[in-house]
């Protein structure tokens, strides 16, 4: 057997010192961070230059593993602190890296505002349909008729579409892609990187031990071959066509690309126009 | 990779060829590379790494031709594979890495 004596390709971008992770054997979100230090590496942005900012969950441990500046927050509020660093530090390029009941939940109305306002953050969404880390509770994305902790009968509520929710709040950029997809979904974090303005990408990644083996789907191989079979690229599909059912078809692609003014540029120049020279900005 | 008939200039070709590298006490032996290897190089073998598990083997690395999917699919950054010496591939991953370097 050839066991590695040089240092894997993506050592410099992550804490490899601290591998092996704590996410489970095939859980999706090992898959999105590799992704994310790809973008990262070929955007060749200044490492200095760029902090990541997580919730709680399974997916905010992902602030502990990245080697750059990070900070892991309080449940939901992954968002506010971002928006303070951000605005503090408007040179930073400022990434939420956080899964589904994280931002969607706890941390919804974080979401919607920051959407609305347009502040310049790279969102990254994990969404696995559940809460993993709490014990497999029902998440907002988790489908119709998925069998959680909590509904062990099965779900009867409709859950979000991310992009739908995201478009109608103001986001500049959404894309979603599974786990699987990789090339794209490191395009996509390019994307989003580059782009200024509130911008999303929805990452589908498999829960093994609580999604799948609650609902009897495999393990995460299989939840990877169900992506390969079901998925199907629609970048023109309006975001009102992109419901996810119960192990049904993922519409996934890039659906919104409609750059605006940030929450940055539209306040310096309200301001500006109001007060003249009086006005002095921290840029 | 099974083609419906043979290429033509199959002999002036030349294909890169790849080492596999596994880092064996990362690994959790979820078998995805197994699965999602285009060219069916890696097998999972009997033996136990550190915590346990299973780590895959490459049971026939003389197929490799350094794709690289097992490296950008492996959730527990466990594989990758680096070009064979002389091999086409090799050249021009170097000239990368000099590039990137400042």
């Amino acid at each position: 057997m050839n066991v590695a004596q040089e240092e894997h390709p993506i050592a410099p971008y992550l804490r490899m010192d601290r591998m092996p992770h704590m996410w489970c054997p095939s859980c999706g979100i090992g898959i999105v961070l590799k992704c994310f230090a790809t973008a990262l590496e070929k955007t060749k942005m200044d490492l200095d230059k760029v902090s990541v900012v997580s919730g709680i969950g399974c997916t905010g441990r992902t602030a502990g593993y990245v080697r750059l500046d990070s900070f892991h927050t309080t449940h939901g509020r992954a968002i506010p602190f971002a928006t303070g660093l951000k605005l503090a530090r408007p040179d930073l390029k400022v990434v939420v890296f956080s899964g589904d009941g994280d931002l969607l939940a706890i941390g919804g109305n974080h979401f919607i505002h920051a959407a609305k306002r347009n502040m310049d953050l790279t969102v990254i969404l994990v969404n696995n349909f559940i809460y993993g880390m709490t014990g497999g509770q029902l998440a907002p994305t988790t489908p119709t008729s998925a069998n959680t902790s909590t509904t062990p009968y099965g779900n009867f509520e409709t859950p979000f579409s991310v992009p739908k929710l995201a478009e109608a709040c103001g986001a500049t950029y959404v894309a979603r892609w599974t786990c699987l997809d990789v090339r794209r979904v490191t395009r996509a974090m390019q994307d989003a990187l580059q782009r200024k303005g509130f911008s999303i990408v929805e990452v589908i990644a498999p829960c093994p031990v609580l999604y799948a083996r609650r609902n009897k789907l495999g393990a995460g191989l299989e939840m990877l071959q169900y992506y390969k079979e079901k998925c199907e690229i629609c970048h023109e599909a309006g975001t009102e066509n992109l419901e996810i059912a119960f192990q049904d078809k993922i519409p996934v692609g890039k659906f919104v690309d409609k750059p605006r003014p940030t929450f940055q540029e539209s306040m310096h120049e309200w301001y500006r126009s109001r007060l003249g020279d009086k006005y002095k900005t921290i840029e | 990779m099974k083609t419906w008939r043979t290429p033509l200039d199959l002999d002036k070709v030349n294909v890169p060829r790849g080492r596999v590298m596994i880092v064996t006490d990362c690994c959790k032996g979820c078998s995805i590379c197994v699965a999602f290897c285009p060219l069916q190089v890696l097998e999972m073998s009997e033996t136990f790494n550190k915590k346990g598990y299973h780590p895959p083997v490459a049971a026939h690395e003389e197929k490799c031709v350094n794709c690289g999917l097992c490296e950008m699919i492996c959730p527990d950054f466990a594989i990758f594979s680096l070009p064979v010496n002389g091999s086409p591939g090799e050249g021009h991953k170097q000239e990368k890495k000099v590039e990137e370097k400042p």
